[in-house]
């Protein structure tokens, strides 16, 4: 039986959404397990509605494109929600049982009786914490949002071993390999301002995501 | 220049130890190149397809491609592209949606003029509404160019394409151009395990003197019809040779069958043919089958799966027997127009069986449970 986890993650331009998925399904890819990772998003520019997919696998996954039935969603901003910058219609449209929600929140996500309905009856977990907060307390920029809520998600799932996320991100940002596009290298060249050494970096974004672990608050749907 | 060892195309593709990389589509377009001993790389961005030769212009620099330079458009890039292969020298290029379109009057001037160019197709939606997603419609516009078309499912497939395309295009029998076809988004930017030949190997270079027509030439036939066309003649001979030479090409085409059944292992897959339902794509839309098929197999529907791997030639034998035996044949495609229906209503005997869906276009995502869907409809019929 396919034990396939289906992670939908949407934020806004400029968030870290696509970086995130791809340490994400690096470091599952070097757990040994099977993932695919890809990005979806419109013309490329701050604030604009991003998403990324990420699937993991014991076993060879065919299917491509969004994540249409995902087993987590992770919010990266509150205006997905209340602004509809997402690719699906309500933000959680096919969410599985036992789904999970993961918000970058610092209030408990707003959301109408009717939603909290249907994500009662999926028996959904809903997960808020504010991960901006986070970055900034632990990692000293906003940038590293992104980590806290892949930490988050660890704390909620633990989908990878932090050794592989260790080496995931050092390869992101270490190496001379990775090729971003003109506005991702410009936000990879801000964040990497912010620290001396590479090495501090991957061990600040590594303790961002240890902290952001233990401060996801659960919401009783 | 970077040192790399020449190997031939078999050792290269056969016998060279891998490496699995987890990588991107258009990085797997980067290692391919690395590896094709490509003399001359033009490029013009345009997503999905930008990435791609970025990464080629990066090993430009690093230097595993003589040339390389931005063209002002597709058009020109396209004609620059010609310029470089009628001198003789191997070259790549990448486009995609528009770009394609707008460089378009290029794609029968390869073919006619026998140029083995080898053009990546990063497929997305053609404008009006402007779109950057996936889409494979400007593939229907391309079946008659008299290109070879190779369509890609992965990035696995996209980096084997590419490669081999160079081998196929400059058979001295074949001698067109090849465009390797891979939908934008859910390739190019989909990231993956790729397994990688060594970079230190390359394919040997091209060898002009092979070609079954001479690098260009103003005083030696036919390019001599550059300065000197058969139009200008205007009498019985000159469109006879005109007839004639597009015929050539169709055959020529046609003698590509062999290689890509040599290199590429046929110019389709199948498996569990004997199904009473059949699906048949390419693509993308391969891999939503896959995970469909998985489905209906836990309903205890049993489906066959048809992968086109190349569209020019079409395998349009193989289809006819394979779908005489079906009682449904199900055409999921990732365009409006349905041109790989057409296609396939060509080759078999009963159209009445060929079901031309699911369609999915504009840029979303195909659910795999929409291809179940027409599976179930077949089997309860």
């Amino acid at each position: 039986m396919s034990k396939k986890t289906s992670i939908r993650m949407s934020g806004l331009g400029g968030q870290g959404v696509v970086t995130a998925a791809h340490i994400l399904g690096n470091a599952a890819f070097k757990d040994g397990l099977v993932s695919t990772v890809n990005p979806f998003f419109g013309a490329e520019k701050r604030l604009a509605p991003a998403e990324s997919y990420v699937r993991i696998d014991t076993q060879s996954i065919y299917e491509r494109g969004e994540v249409l039935f995902p087993n987590v969603i992770m919010i990266f901003h509150p205006h997905v929600i209340t602004m509809g910058k997402c690719y699906t219609m309500p933000f959680f449209d096919g969410l599985q049982e036992n789904g999970i929600i993961i918000a970058n929140s610092e209030e408990v996500p707003q959301l109408g009786d009717d939603d909290l309905a249907k994500l009662a009856r999926l028996n959904a977990k809903l997960y808020y914490f504010s991960a901006t907060q986070v970055a900034l307390d632990v990692g000293g920029t906003e940038l590293a949002s992104n980590m806290a809520m892949l930490g988050a998600l660890l704390g909620v799932k633990p989908l990878v071993s932090s050794k592989s996320m260790k080496e995931a991100l050092m390869e992101r940002f270490g190496g001379g390999r990775f090729v971003a596009s003109g506005t991702t290298a410009a936000l990879d060249d801000e964040l990497k301002g912010k620290y001396e050494k590479i090495s501090e970096l991957i061990e600040q974004n590594m303790e961002v995501m240890e902290a952001a672990g233990s401060a996801v608050k659960e919401f009783v749907i | 220049m970077i040192e790399q060892k020449v190997v031939t195309p078999e050792q290269l593709f056969f016998e060279a130890e891998r490496e699995e990389q987890f990588i991107t589509g258009s990085e797997a377009i980067r290692e391919a190149i690395k590896s094709a001993n490509v003399d001359m790389a033009i490029s013009y961005p345009i997503t999905p397809q930008s990435e791609s030769m970025h990464l080629v212009g990066d090993i430009f620099a690093e230097g595993y491609i003589k040339e390389y330079f931005r063209g002002e458009n597709e058009f020109a890039v396209m004609s620059s592209v010609a310029g470089a292969a009628m001198a003789g020298v191997r070259v790549f290029t990448a486009t995609g949606g528009p770009g394609t379109l707008r460089a378009f009057e290029m794609f029968p001037t390869w073919s006619g003029s026998r140029l083995p160019i080898v053009c990546a197709f990063m497929t997305r939606g053609i404008n009006s509404p402007l779109t950057i997603q996936p889409d494979t419609l400007e593939m229907a516009y391309m079946l008659d160019t008299g290109m070879l078309m190779l369509h890609a499912e992965n990035g696995q497939d996209l980096y084997d394409m590419v490669l081999k395309a160079f081998v196929i295009a400059e058979k001295p029998d074949v001698h067109v151009p090849v465009g390797v076809f891979a939908d934008g988004f859910f390739v190019t930017h989909t990231r993956d395990k790729v397994n990688i030949a060594p970079a230190d190997m390359k394919l040997p270079s091209y060898n002009p003197n092979c070609a079954p027509v001479p690098a260009m030439d103003m005083e030696t036939v036919p390019f001599r019809q550059m300065r000197d066309p058969f139009v200008m003649k205007s009498n019985f001979i000159s469109y006879a040779a005109h007839a004639s030479w597009q015929q050539e090409i169709l055959a020529a085409a046609e003698r590509a069958r062999k290689y890509i059944d040599s290199l590429l292992g046929g110019l389709i897959e199948v498996e569990n043919e004997d199904a009473d339902i059949l699906i048949i794509a390419s693509g993308t839309a391969v891999s939503q089958s896959r995970e469909a098929i998985q489905q209906a197999k836990s309903e205890g529907l049993s489906v066959g799966l048809v992968k086109i791997k190349s569209l020019r030639p079409f395998p349009t034998e193989q289809i006819r027997r394979l779908a005489a035996k079906a009682k449904a044949v199900i055409i999921p495609e990732f365009n409006r127009v349905g041109w790989l229906c057409r296609e396939v209503k060509t080759a078999v005997d009963d159209t009445t069986k060929v079901v031309g869906a699911p369609r999915v276009f504009g840029g979303m995502t195909m659910p795999p449970q929409l291809i179940v869907d027409e599976i179930r409809r077949c089997a309860n019929e």
